[in-house]
């Protein structure tokens, strides 16, 4: 352990912490943009600079570990106005719709310039435009709103292992794409749209479904594979509007594409809504709940008086719940009485 | 899984998902895990990228290679080959678990005699993997005691599937890879709830939590609980109930989301069970392939439309949460099934999905102290069994029931080889985006309109050979059918393979695929079948099409 002070308060942290984790820590909050503590330490925005005594200039604390005895303050007048300009910079070259934008309410970009007043007019001058939309299905890729923080660019790496995107060019030029500027065509896991502190990266099937206002956040498990990741539905209204994930579910916030964007068969138009039964001109004719299973039941009956319960069988579904599952199989055990009951474990 | 619980006393993973992370090997071998368990692989990279080297042995190079130490690129259907020959070489190193062996297996030495014949230079001839990459995997693994085994269909889904199994958990026990925090065997569980499915006991074999339905004590606890006699003999499996249906034995099928349609192999035979039946029902989300063929059809609620819980492939039961409500008259199916029960004249009333977890684990001990009110945030592993036990990562912290039997395994090449006519050897499996039968996948736009055209993956120089430049469309004809499908040239599959994913209605892999099946198990042959590839023209000389 390492002792050292921030804001004059006595802290001790493992050896090999960083300024900002020992801050974090113990309950100090430093403003971040790029920083992710997830991936590793990137130093690219210097949002998180901190002054530590007998160093000549301020140090970015997200990427600088702690030693024995430092004194570091995270918050003086000069600090705060180093962080002011910082955000003045980044927002002389940004869109500034926060009106139409998919991330507000959840942009960090949005959230630190209106903690620190910045409305990005100070500095106003030659903006990046960029015209060519992604054709990708998935991902929106709006790279005038990027602030080349480079969180997509390590998660794709780090967590993903795809490097499907990079930066490219310099300068003001620099710019974050797939190569040859191509289309995306990678995974699709959206880790990247995840990280994204900005609206740069969103979800296309997102786009003006609802923000954050009257949306309800449900967490539930996947109903696609046996990972069985912890997600999160955003329900406005009776619908899914988007689909995320917490850092501190067992699947550490990253999902698949299915897991992310898989999740619009729920509302579409072909799922049943009525029981149906098969007429004698083999056309299915909607019916009610009671005539269906009476018409079942009495079926099943009929079979079972003719040739015993074991001429009826049971499938079951791996994606049913462990309740159904359960219910499914004493149905046929013990209501119907046979044990041919089986589900697709093996197929 | 029927394989591994015979050998250690539970078919399911040993590790938990967060053990990867610790693992010193990773040897995955007939999973694709970065397409099929996408998150897996991704704790699989971060094991890698703390220093975990990985095996991957696949007929394809898949993904996760890309991370691998080793990759060893096996002819399909050899992998019991292959694992002999590894063992071999672990024997013949004296890299073996002395110590775990002497104390915990029986059988050792006739099995080790078993391996005799199988010296790299053999073992490289079946496998068609050079014999430096062998020995060089076994020694990986043979030093290790914190190598984890991943495996999935890839495995199972041969006539010698469970014997595909028993090599695997030859490994293990070999180097007493097992029973300890990061070391283990792990089959990945393809879908959400495979794993609840089986323990809540949809088997024709056992009550849940796997107690034999032949037992008469445990029938009679079984009796008791549900207040019927119970059948004592154990029923039929679903591949056996298609072809019961179609001998005309079982009358009556009720299927709850499930698509054998798609999903079951041999398409014809399936959808010929299924029109012999006097009556179906089946109760699903959508108008499946397998519904058409209905008398009756319930439409029934989605997973976040209902309250439940999910045991993912690591045991951990979670909870699943109604996040909207079902559209129209559809309900969820617990209801559905509490309805049809009374209509039958046996009652069963529950007042929320709760009580019925709750009954579950009086009569399963593994989940007695699983809670709703416990698994709030964070779902627990069973066995978990009592209120106050934080549950169980990995398995056999106390050792084994019984000794584990070391199983001599001969190597049968797959059943059905390849010949003049049908000179490819077709595996199937699944891509990254489309999920088993498609049925709800593909009816998500994005995916697909990304991912929404069937191919077949085939070397570029099998390509040449047929006939056909990339992108063609051919016809694939096996022993069973034929598909139409488009031609997509690809290095990472050898020449002689060739590659079709399941999701598919317009061309289903399981039209062509073989329904042998594993006589211990019942799992029909998936993975390997012959097929040959024509190009459209010529198919259109050979046999006109009616008009
Ligand atoms: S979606 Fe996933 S694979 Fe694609 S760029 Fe983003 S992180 Fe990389
Ligand atoms: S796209 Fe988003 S995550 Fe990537 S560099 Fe730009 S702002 Fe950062
Ligand atoms: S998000 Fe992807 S990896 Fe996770 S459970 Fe769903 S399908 Fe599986
Ligand atoms: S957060 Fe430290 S430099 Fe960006």
């Amino acid at each position: 352990m390492v002792s050292l002070t921030i804001n004059n308060k006595k802290v001790s942290v493992p050896e090999d912490s960083t300024i900002l984790e020992a801050a974090n820590r113990n309950g100090i909050k430093v403003p971040t943009l790029c920083h992710h503590p997830q991936l590793t330490p990137f130093g690219g925005c210097r949002l998180c600079v901190v002054s530590v005594k007998g160093m000549p200039k301020p140090v970015a604390s997200c990427t600088t570990t702690v030693s024995e005895g430092m004194e570091v303050a995270t918050s003086t007048p000069e600090i705060e106005n180093f962080r002011k300009l910082v955000l003045e910079l980044i927002l002389s070259d940004h869109p500034n719709d926060c009106m139409t934008c998919e991330a507000t309410g959840s942009c960090a970009l949005q959230e630190l310039a209106y903690a620190y007043g910045v409305k990005g007019q100070e500095y106003a001058g030659e903006r990046r435009v960029y015209a060519k939309r992604d054709g990708n299905p998935f991902i929106e890729r709006d790279m005038e709103k990027c602030i080349l923080c480079g969180r997509c660019v390590k998660v794709c790496d780090e967590v993903q292992g795809v490097e499907a995107i990079d930066f490219t060019y310099r300068g003001f030029r620099s710019k974050i794409c797939p190569s040859y500027e191509d289309d995306l065509d990678c995974e699709f896991c959206g880790q990247c749209v995840s990280v994204c502190p900005t609206g740069a990266l969103t979800g296309k099937q997102w786009a003006r479904k609802g923000r954050y206002e009257g949306v309800r956040e449900v967490d539930t498990t996947c109903p696609y594979c046996g990972t069985g990741c912890t997600l999160t539905a955003h329900v406005k209204g009776n619908e899914i509007v988007r689909v995320s994930s917490k850092p501190w579910s067992p699947n550490e916030g990253w999902l698949c594409v299915k897991g992310r964007f898989g999740y619009k068969f729920v509302n579409s138009p072909d799922r049943l809504t009525k029981p149906l039964i098969r007429r004698a001109s083999g056309e299915f004719e909607e019916t009610s709940w009671t005539a269906a299973l009476e018409y079942t039941a009495a079926w099943f009956k009929k079979i079972r008086e003719q040739h015993g319960a074991d001429a009826i069988g049971g499938l079951s579904s791996a994606r049913c719940t462990n309740e159904e599952n359960y219910l499914f199989q004493k149905f046929i055990r013990a209501g119907v009485g046979t044990n041919n009951v089986d589900h697709c474990a093996r197929l | 899984m029927a394989g591994l619980a015979a050998i250690f006393g539970s078919g399911a993973m040993t590790n938990s998902i967060r053990e990867i992370e610790g693992m010193e090997i990773i040897f995955i071998i007939g999973s694709n895990t970065k397409e099929t368990h996408p998150v897996i692989a991704n704790c699989m990279i971060k094991a890698y990228r703390k220093g975990a080297k990985i095996i991957v042995a696949d007929p394809r190079r898949v993904p996760m290679v890309k991370f691998a130490e080793v990759f060893l690129k096996l002819r399909p259907g050899t992998d019991i080959a292959l694992l002999n020959g590894m063992a071999h070489v672990i024997v013949k190193e004296g890299l073996q678990n002395d110590e775990f062996i002497r104390e915990k297996t029986e059988g050792f030495d006739a099995w080790k005699s078993s391996l005799e014949e199988f010296t790299p230079a053999k073992t490289e001839q079946i496998t068609g993997i050079p014999k430096a990459d062998i020995i060089k995997a076994a020694k990986m693994y043979g030093r290790s005691r914190k190598a984890g085994v991943f495996y999935t269909m890839g495995i199972t889904q041969h006539t010698c599937g469970t014997d595909n199994v028993r090599t695997i958990a030859n490994l293990a026990t070999l180097t007493g890879n097992i029973g300890r925090e990061f070391t283990g065997v792990n089959p990945l569980r393809g879908q959400n709830n495979v794993q609840g499915a089986s323990d809540a006991a949809c088997l024709p074999n056992v009550f849940p939590g796997y107690q034999k339905v032949d037992l008469p004590e445990v029938r009679r606890k079984f009796e008791q609980a549900w207040g019927v006699p119970l059948p004592p003999k154990r029923g039929l499996y679903a591949t056996e109930m298609m072809t019961a249906a179609v001998d005309g034995s079982l009358k009556a099928l009720y299927i709850m989301g499930e698509n054998p349609v798609i999903t079951d192999p041999n398409q014809h035979h399936t959808i010929k069970a299924l029109e012999n039946l006097e009556f179906l029902v089946v109760q699903d989300i959508f108008m499946t392939e397998t519904a058409c063929h209905a008398h009756v059809v319930l439409p029934a609620a989605c997973s976040f439309e209902k309250e439940g819980t999910f045991s993912n492939t690591e045991r951990r039961v979670q909870r699943v949460r109604r996040a909207v409500s079902p559209p129209g008259d559809a309900r969820d199916d617990l209801s559905i099934i509490m309805d049809l029960s009374r209509a039958m004249g046996y009652p069963m009333d529950y007042r929320s999905p709760e009580q019925v977890l709750e009954e579950f684990g009086r009569l399963w001990p593994a989940l007695a102290g699983i809670t709703y009110d416990r698994i709030k945030s964070r779902g627990i592993a069973w066995p978990c069994p009592s209120k106050e036990h934080p549950g169980t990562e990995f398995l056999y912290k106390d050792g084994f029931a019984k000794k584990i039997p070391f199983m001599p395994i001969a190597f049968n090449p797959p059943a059905e080889g390849v010949c003049e006519n049908y000179p490819f050897v077709l595996t199937t499996g699944r891509n990254l985006f489309q999920y088993h039968s498609g049925s709800m996948s593909r009816r998500v736009e994005a995916i697909e309109k990304h991912a929404g055209e069937a191919y077949i993956e085939l070397n570029p120089a099998d390509g040449e050979k047929i006939g056909i430049a990339n992108g063609d469309m051919v016809r694939v004809r096996s022993r069973r059918g034929d598909v139409t499908i488009r031609a997509r040239f690809t290095r990472r599959i050898s020449a002689g393979t060739v590659f079709i994913p399941m999701h598919y209605r317009e061309a289903a892999a399981n039209v062509l695929t073989n329904d042998a099946l594993d006589p211990d198990v019942m799992i029909p042959e998936f993975k390997v079948c012959a097929v040959d590839i024509l190009p459209m023209e010529k198919m259109a000389a050979e046999k006109p099409r009616p008009a």
